[in-house]
């Protein structure tokens, strides 16, 4: 394990001036997460799992300063019938936020919680102690500890619609913790929507509890905000015969770290994990995924594609651990990535970790350029270099966003693309 | 229409010379045909003229209607009329046959300064022309080429050249993999095509291809050169008795 002291300095480091004591019903999940998280330390550039991102800039007491990107596009989802709730460099804004009222649904603000027995006691820091091991992952650790403020949504029917996450980056020095938690009750089925880039650093943890028969599906976009940071963790929790569907775009953003941390506990289960991004310059993209097979006959699909170019670096680490007697496993596993030029890098640790003799388990991951062949095909055609290129990358793209199973949302995400395509060319 | 006059062509790569002083001169509304054996450098003279990397023009020029060809970016020279169909149609994952159509014809039109063809006419233009060649909605759905079989990806290059208009049409070994009833609906095609404004240059080893798109001159190559030209009897002469007797007499 070697030396702990300059990692437990860097916790207290960052620690310092933050607000671990709150009162309420999340202040024992809070401590626990403060001792989790001296323990382990802060990550650095030794740690394996931190082997081809470094921290640094995650874990110093002070987030490095980020520019405000100036957005002239419409936000993403804006057409959409949504629930909206709306963050400014993680500060709650009720003024642009709809009221918190769906039927079905009790949606409340982390911050003002105050029942001492709350259900999210159940998962708030729960999940992400059981996505602890057998990795450790301290930044989720200290944002339990740190978090300032968050939602917490209980559904227990049917969502009449998406609730919407937006995420407002105003100010160039902003350090921004939430922890949001769900919990779906068995049958329910929620859609939950994420954009925007949050603030210079953002440290956000999500965690769904999904009961039998659930279905969670969530889509986030990460946008153009160059100089933002994050780093961000999705824990679940899956029962039986229930779903779970998530898609990210990213586009930019000088670094990101995307953890996707899903237990498949109930039979029949089915989990999908996929990621479309497109990176330019100093961009530095990392998809880490661990899935756990821990009952019969689940399914999981994670599905990554990284568009890079101008030296900007993509990272996969993607793992299936199927625990012993998790019979009837499927379990799939590509990451490609399109390097449009010899300046980028993307570097690949697909794992498998298979307990179980009746299972079928497969991964891939390839790096290549754009197909010459294609390229000159559609040129020969009329089609210029540059608006062949945008076709080619965005079929390259398409077989990630094809995993969004909502075709409203897939549309969206796919017009987004080409204007994002077009306006880079 | 097409003037190719002493075109000399090596690969980029390796110092080998393989079009030796080519000369063409295709007028407006006729139907030439290249034949010629293997290595001749009949395909490389399709790929040179419509802008395929990994060739050097070494000496020679190649114009359409007076425009220097060989100046062009490939996607200006589909523009300025001219069209390649494949030999091997590329297959293209994740791109729908139809999106490709209409970008292609849209970009075609852009170029030369026309409006793009809204999504009802495009529709209704592709519909029609498909139907003429047995290509099936599916077929029109389905990503560029994928799954196609042999015939199917030659039908959708006559498809490509009937809705992209062009002036200039190149017929890289066209009747290659197709059977007797798909040489015919390809043939149908090209003739349908075929107009005072339009010419076509057929590439084929085989005279079959000429009974049913019936050439005005038909040129014999061999070793990068134009060996021999005549009328449609020389390619009857090349199915009686093979290319060697007419390259002893050349000889």
């Amino acid at each position: 394990m070697g030396d702990l002291a300059p990692k437990t300095d860097a916790v207290d480091m960052i620690i310092a001036g933050r607000e671990i004591t709150a009162s309420g019903w999340s202040q024992t999940a809070r401590h626990e997460a403060l001792s989790r998280l001296r323990a382990m330390g802060l990550p650095d550039r030794r740690d394996e799992y931190w082997k081809f991102t470094r921290p640094d800039t995650l874990t110093q007491a002070v987030a490095p300063e980020a520019a405000v990107f100036d957005n002239d596009e419409a936000p993403l989802f804006d057409g959409l019938d949504r629930l909206k709730i709306v963050f400014v460099d993680g500060v709650f804004d009720v003024g642009a936020s709809d009221d918190l009222t769906l039927e079905g649904v009790t949606i409340e603000r982390l911050a003002t919680s105050t029942s001492d027995l709350h259900w999210a006691r159940d998962i708030y820091g729960v999940l992400e102690t059981n996505g602890q091991t057998p990795v450790q992952r301290p930044l989720a650790a200290l944002n339990t500890a740190c978090a300032t403020d968050g939602i917490l949504i209980h559904v227990t029917g049917k969502a009449s619609k998406p609730i919407s996450l937006v995420y407002i980056h105003k100010s160039e020095t902003s350090d921004a913790i939430l922890h949001h938690c769900i919990k779906l009750d068995a049958g329910a089925d929620l859609t939950v929507l994420e954009n925007g880039p949050a603030a210079a650093r953002f440290n956000k943890v999500m965690e769904v509890d999904i009961a039998d028969g659930a279905a969670f599906h969530h889509v986030r976009a990460q946008g153009r905000d160059h100089e933002r940071r994050a780093a961000t963790h999705l824990f679940a929790r899956l029962g039986t015969e229930s779903h779970f569907n998530s898609f990210t775009l990213s586009v930019n953003g000088v670094l990101t770290r995307n953890e996707a941390v899903v237990e498949l506990n109930g039979n029949d289960a089915k989990a999908t994990v996929a990621g479309a991004c497109l990176g330019d310059g100093n961009f530095h993209h990392d998809d880490t995924v661990f899935i756990t097979h821990d009952a019969v006959n689940c399914q999981s699909r994670q599905v990554f594609k990284k568009v890079l170019r101008n030296g900007a670096v993509g990272v996969f680490q993607g793992k299936i651990l199927v625990k012993e007697g998790a019979q009837k496993t499927d379990g799939y596993q590509i990451s490609q990535s399109l390097l449009l030029d010899g300046d980028s890098q993307f570097l690949a640790k697909p794992e498998l970790e298979i307990y179980a003799d009746d299972v079928i388990c497969s991964h891939g991951s390839t790096s290549g350029a754009i197909d010459e062949d294609a390229l000159f095909y559609l040129r020969a055609r009329g089609i210029s270099e540059g608006e062949a290129t945008d076709l080619l990358t965005l079929s390259f793209l398409a077989e990630a966003v094809d995993e969004i199973e909502d075709e409203k949302l897939k549309e969206e995400i796919l017009t987004r693309l080409t204007s994002w395509l077009a306006r880079r060319r | 229409m097409l003037s190719i006059k002493n075109l000399n062509v090596k690969l980029e790569e390796e110092d080998k010379q393989i079009l030796k002083g080519v000369n063409l001169e295709i007028e407006p509304g006729s139907v030439h045909a290249i034949m010629g054996p293997n290595g001749s450098g009949k395909s490389t003279l399709s790929y040179v003229l419509s802008g395929k990397d990994g060739y050097e023009v070494t000496e020679g020029s190649a114009t359409l209607e007076g425009t220097d060809l060989l100046d062009m970016e490939p996607e200006e020279r589909a523009a300025a009329g001219l069209f390649l169909a494949f030999q091997y149609p590329v297959e293209i994952p994740g791109v729908g046959n139809m999106t490709f159509l209409r970008t292609a014809v849209n970009a075609q039109r852009k170029a030369r300064g026309e409006d793009e063809m809204s999504a009802a006419e495009f529709l209704k233009l592709v519909r029609a022309k498909a139907k003429d060649l047995k290509i099936d909605a599916d077929m029109l759905k389905r990503p560029v080429n994928m799954g196609f079989s042999g015939g199917e990806k030659k039908r959708n290059e006559i498809l490509q050249m009937a809705m992209l208009e062009p002036k200039m049409c190149i017929l890289d070994e066209t009747d290659s993999g197709l059977d007797v009833d798909a040489m015919k609906l390809v043939s149908e095609g090209v003739n349908a095509l075929r107009s005072e404004g339009r010419s076509f240059l057929v590439i084929t080893h085989y005279q079959r291809l000429l009974d049913h798109i019936k050439p005005d001159v038909v040129h014999i190559m061999a070793d990068g050169r134009i060996v021999k030209s005549g009328g449609p009897e020389l390619a009857l002469e090349v199915e009686n008795n093979g290319y060697a007797d007419i390259l002893a007499e050349v000889a």
